[in-house]
């Protein structure tokens, strides 16, 4: 934990598949462990439908621009039309994914996914004997 | 203009002033690099600059490295004569770190160590995936260097008050010359620093000249769009998309081709994803896209409001006739704005743009090389740390001088498709196998191979024999494709853009590598399911990612 490189090898960070480092569990331990299938699970539960979310909203938005430009250029106020607001629409809509996205991950997924690190890494003493099973 | 101190034909402002600014940005950059390269010592010094960056000033440097020249001069230019179609590039440029942010920046972060190939070949064997990757790399560096290269010669025109061939050489070569300086001095420390200051001095750039242009339409932008439909030639359809990409079907579709590949290549340029390694953790990972996504997507609200304000107050005319062409669209707004003063700021500020993207892509083609090319394949990782990272001072020496030739060579051809072949390979080679080989379990190294090099080759073939390359003739007979002699025409694919067909191909490829590889048994299938345990558990926890140096 407290050295600098932690993985030892050149090439690749090298596999032991058996152990992973002061905190006692291994990765295969882990990654069997129902608290790290929980984690990924919500991660994925965030990370895909966003995802599916926002490249859904950019090609439709694509897609208006290519093929209904008439759409695009009415008028909502002055010289500001509906190809406008949505352009910058993409704009807003990336902004608050990203804050969404951040304040998520700050709040809800660090902490599950500090504990899991600590089972490998250590350091807290109580969670090196404590494998979970 | 009426007063305009013109000096050689066509060039604006005081070539002396603009001079004098770049040199006074040069010499504040070595001085920095020169400091910074006191604590280069190990290789994560030289690679990664130490991990001791923070998320806020990684994602200053993202921005430095991602807001190319093509971005500044391209974009307000396509705006400034297309109108919304030259909006609509930005869109997609900006959306698609929402791809890097929320599947590939951290837990590319908590799995490799300096390069792409490091999470590539993590659980799948390293010799061929790695030169895979390596090989990968160095065509996107390539391209993308080459487009600046060339940019840098153009510029030289406008803003220097030089014309002709000896000076554009030599303007490449100074290019080339103080780019291997800061990668060999710097490393990617003094690079980051590099791409920090570049940074702030083009937004901040950028947003005087915003707030200069919106103050002259009362701050309203619906007067600006206004006044610049006015003057434009094309008149109201500049506020609609179609200028550009609505002439045909076959446009059309070229437009989403193109839309694709921005959108998904950017989270698989080997540049951008580099610069994730340089901060200690995920969780600055995650702070660096987020400074970055607001950056530029400020940057690009800028840069809406620059075009529109040179559509009107330059005018069509005068900036298709200028030396440049297009690019000159930002440079003579500036001049419009604030006279030579200006000018000289945001002239220095080009090529300081051009300067930061060029060593940003030769740290990291240098590091592929030797990282991925010469200590894992040739050397099957025995080369002690401080070989590699003087092979990779020499990589970086070579590439700075090909760099430089291929610049030369390539100064007076048509090359601006490069920087969209780049995001297309990106997009092919790149971006499937990094997603497949985080999120799917069944993936395997035949499947990396055949989808890199199936989108590499697919993606540079089909733009060979496009429109781009040849046969493609401009309504006045003059050729617009990169060879100019029109007679020769050996074009068959009608796009010039190759992502709608390249990028699926490799996801295909991808997929039906890994479903036709052999099964792993026995004891090789238990070793495959420990090291996709490994690979799942580091990527998501950060358990064993590599840790910030302290000196």
């Amino acid at each position: 934990m407290s050295t600098v490189q932690s993985i030892p090898g050149g090439a690749a960070p090298a596999a032991t598949p058996g152990g992973g480092g002061g905190g006692g569990a291994s990765y295969v331990e882990v990654a069997a462990s129902p608290e790290f299938r929980e984690l990924r699970a919500r991660f994925r539960r965030f990370v895909f439908p966003m995802t599916v979310l926002f490249l859904a909203w950019y090609f439709t938005y694509v897609l208006l621009a290519a093929y209904a430009p008439g759409f695009m250029g009415i008028g909502i106020v002055g010289d500001i039309n509906v190809g406008l607001v949505l352009g910058l629409g993409q704009f807003l809509s990336t902004f608050v994914i990203t804050w969404l996205y951040v304040r998520w991950a700050d709040r809800e997924f660090d902490t599950s996914a500090a504990e899991l690190r600590a089972r490998i890494e250590g350091p807290a003493p109580a969670e090196a004997g404590g494998e979970s099973r | 203009m009426t007063t305009a101190p013109v000096l050689a034909a066509d060039t604006v402002g005081e070539p002396a002033v603009n001079i004098t600014i770049f040199a006074i940005f040069v010499a504040a950059t070595l001085v920095i690099v020169l400091r910074v390269a006191r604590t280069n010592r190990t290789a994560t010094d030289y690679y990664a600059g130490g991990r001791a960056f923070s998320g806020r000033q990684n994602g200053i440097a993202i921005s430095g490295d991602y807001l190319s020249a093509a971005s500044f001069l391209g974009i307000a230019g396509a705006i400034a004569l297309q109108g919304y179609d030259g909006f609509l590039y930005s869109i997609g440029f900006l959306v698609a770190w929402l791809v890097a942010l929320l599947l590939v920046a951290e837990l590319l972060r908590n799995t490799g160590r300096y390069t792409m190939a490091d999470v590539l070949s993590f659980r799948l064997r390293q010799g061929p995936v790695r030169t895979a990757a390596a090989v990968s790399t160095l065509a996107v560096s390539f391209f993308y260097l080459l487009a600046q290269m060339t940019g840098a010669g153009g510029l030289v025109n406008l803003l220097l008050g030089v014309s002709g061939s000896a000076a554009q050489n030599i303007t490449i070569a100074i290019v080339g010359v103080l780019m291997i300086v800061y990668v060999l001095v710097g490393g990617m420390k003094g690079t980051t620093w590099v791409q920090i200051i570049k940074a702030v001095l083009l937004v901040t750039g950028a947003a005087l000249m915003t707030i200069w242009v919106l103050g002259k339409n009362g701050m309203n932008l619906s007067t600006l769009l206004g006044e610049g439909a006015a003057a434009s030639p094309r008149g109201e359809a500049v506020l609609e998309p179609g200028v550009r990409y609505g002439t045909s079907n076959l446009t059309k579709i070229d437009f989403i081709s193109l839309s694709i590949a921005l959108v998904l290549g950017t989270a698989g340029l080997p540049h951008v994803l580099m610069r994730f390694y340089t901060v200690p953790s995920a969780l600055q990972a995650r702070r660096s896209v987020a400074w970055a996504i607001g950056i530029i997507g400020l940057f690009y609200l800028f840069t809406l409001v620059l075009g529109f304000g040179a559509m009107y107050l330059v005018g069509a005319e005068e900036i298709t006739s200028a030396p440049g062409g297009q690019n000159s669209a930002a440079p003579l707004l500036a001049y419009e704005l604030g006279g030579t003063l200006l000018l000289g700021i945001i002239a220095a500020v080009a090529f300081a743009t051009i300067l930061a993207v060029v060593a940003g892509l030769t740290i990291t083609a240098s590091a592929s090389f030797a990282h991925d090319v010469y200590n894992s394949v040739i050397k099957k990782g025995t080369a002690t740390p401080e070989r590699e990272v003087r092979v990779a001072r020499i990589t970086a020496v070579v590439i700075g001088a090909i760099a430089i030739v291929g610049g030369i060579f390539a100064k007076n051809q048509n090359v601006a498709f490069l920087v969209a072949l780049a995001f297309a390979v990106a997009a092919s080679a790149n971006l499937p196998t990094i997603l497949y080989s985080l999120f799917w379990k069944g993936f395997t190294t035949r499947g990396a191979l055949w989808s890199i090099y199936g989108g590499l080759i697919s993606a540079v073939v089909l733009i060979v024999f496009s429109p781009v390359v040849s046969g493609k003739v401009n309504a006045n007979g003059t050729s617009a494709s990169m060879i100019k002699d029109t007679s020769v025409d050996f074009s068959w694919f009608p796009l010039e853009n190759p992502g709608i067909v390249s990028i699926p191909l490799a996801f295909f490829l991808g997929w039906l590598g890994s479903v036709t590889s052999r099964k792993p048994t026995g004891a090789e299938a238990e070793e495959f399911e420990a090291k996709f345990a490994e690979m799942e558990v580091r990527s998501l926890t950060g358990a064993g990612a590599e840790k910030a140096l302290v000196h």
